[in-house]
């Protein structure tokens, strides 16, 4: 995918350049974006430092376990389905508590282990092995609907650019993922309530 | 409007604050543990950068040329007609397929715009608020060797649609 949209940029930017005659306007361009991609990565080794430094405290002082527990009671509401002990409940835990605090590349290796359980559970309860259960829709709709509370690397990259206050879109932020979210639910909810008719 | 405001201010400083005092609270080595997962930042930081470079490379390449105008020229009327702006349906279409493309063109927007105009602030909004649909879906059901994906696709544009909605018109009110 990446390389078709990525080489597609380069080969358009230098057609559509030659054609308009802002060819030499391109050429500086790699350069100078080259550049500029290191300066912004200075400005995020510190912020990011920050954040998963904060969050080794969290894990090692035990707040991320409470917080797992804590959030038993709403993956029993979405996932009914779930057996109580099944491992797949911490893997979904864990995958949204990093997605909310911000943290989209250490969700990721726990939300793959959650859909491999989800299709453990899927087979044992009967379902198709190539069909997605129904808990496994939930899990990516949600997910897809993104549940971030901190979005840090957008804060980086405002700083980097010059915002007055980098993170004064948190408070809207947090709106605009919540609704996002709570349309995802119901989307799931009546689908669900469609499907079993 | 008083309510956002406060939240934005405090949601950080406060998060610190109650991470710091459990800590304390529970006797952790949190200055130890601090700089540990520090380091790890710089590992997740460093493995993002060759990324950033190939695809701002790109991007800054697109935006020189001039065919990004030229793509928000062309939009303009079908975004008119959703009160979207224009400039900003390059990156929604780019971000459903790629998280790290639709980076470069969130630090473009950022330039060329600036972070606190209406178009960054809806920029910012709208990555806060949706993920990479395709790509997320493909990576995860290949994990569990899916490949009949029933609704999952109509619920995550659903979500993905409602989040850039909320976005926009927020972004016109902060």
């Amino acid at each position: 995918m990446l390389n078709y949209l990525w080489g597609g940029m380069i080969l358009i930017a230098v057609v559509y350049g030659t054609i308009t005659g802002t060819v030499k306007e391109v050429g500086n361009a790699a350069i100078d974006s080259s550049k500029e991609a290191v300066e912004l990565c200075i400005t995020m080794f510190g912020v990011m430092a920050l954040w998963t430094g904060v969050m080794q405290i969290a894990q090692a002082s035990g707040l991320t376990k409470k917080f797992i527990r804590l959030m038993r009671p709403v993956l029993r509401f979405l996932f009914p389905e779930l057996p109580e002990d099944s491992v797949a409940n911490d893997y979904i835990a864990s995958n949204m508590l990093a997605n909310i605090l911000g943290l989209g590349w250490a969700a990721t290796p726990f939300g793959l282990k959650a859909m491999v359980e989800l299709q453990k559970i899927n087979v044992a309860q009967g379902g198709k092995k190539e069909e997605a259960s129904r808990a496994m829709c939930t899990f990516l709709i949600l997910n897809i609907s993104s549940l971030q509370l901190i979005p840090v690397n957008i804060i980086a990259y405002r700083s980097q650019y010059g915002a007055v206050n980098p993170a004064d879109i948190v408070g809207p932020a947090i709106i605009a993922t919540s609704v996002s979210t709570l349309a995802a639910v119901i989307f799931v909810k009546v689908t669900e309530r469609k499907e079993r008719r | 409007m008083q309510v956002l405001i406060f939240l934005s201010d405090f949601c950080i400083p406060l998060l610190l604050f109650y991470m710091i005092s459990y800590g304390l609270a529970t006797k952790t080595d949190i200055y130890k543990e601090f700089t540990e997962g520090a380091k790890d930042g710089f590992q997740v930081t460093l493995g993002i950068l060759p990324t950033l470079i190939g695809l701002m490379t790109g991007v800054g390449m697109l935006r020189a040329s001039g065919f990004l105008e030229l793509l928000a020229e062309l939009l303009a009327p079908v975004a008119k007609t959703l009160f979207f702006p224009a400039e900003l349906v390059p990156l929604v279409v780019v971000k459903l397929f790629s998280s790290s493309a639709a980076t470069g063109l969130v630090l473009d927007i950022f330039k060329e715009y600036g972070p606190d105009s209406y178009l960054g602030k809806v920029t910012s909004l709208i990555c806060s608020s949706t993920e990479t649909v395709l790509y997320t879906m493909s990576v995860y059901f290949m994990a569990a060797g899916v490949k009949k994906t029933r609704y999952t696709l109509a619920g995550a544009l659903t979500a993905t649609a409602v989040g850039v909605a909320v976005s926009t018109i927020l972004g016109g009110m902060i």
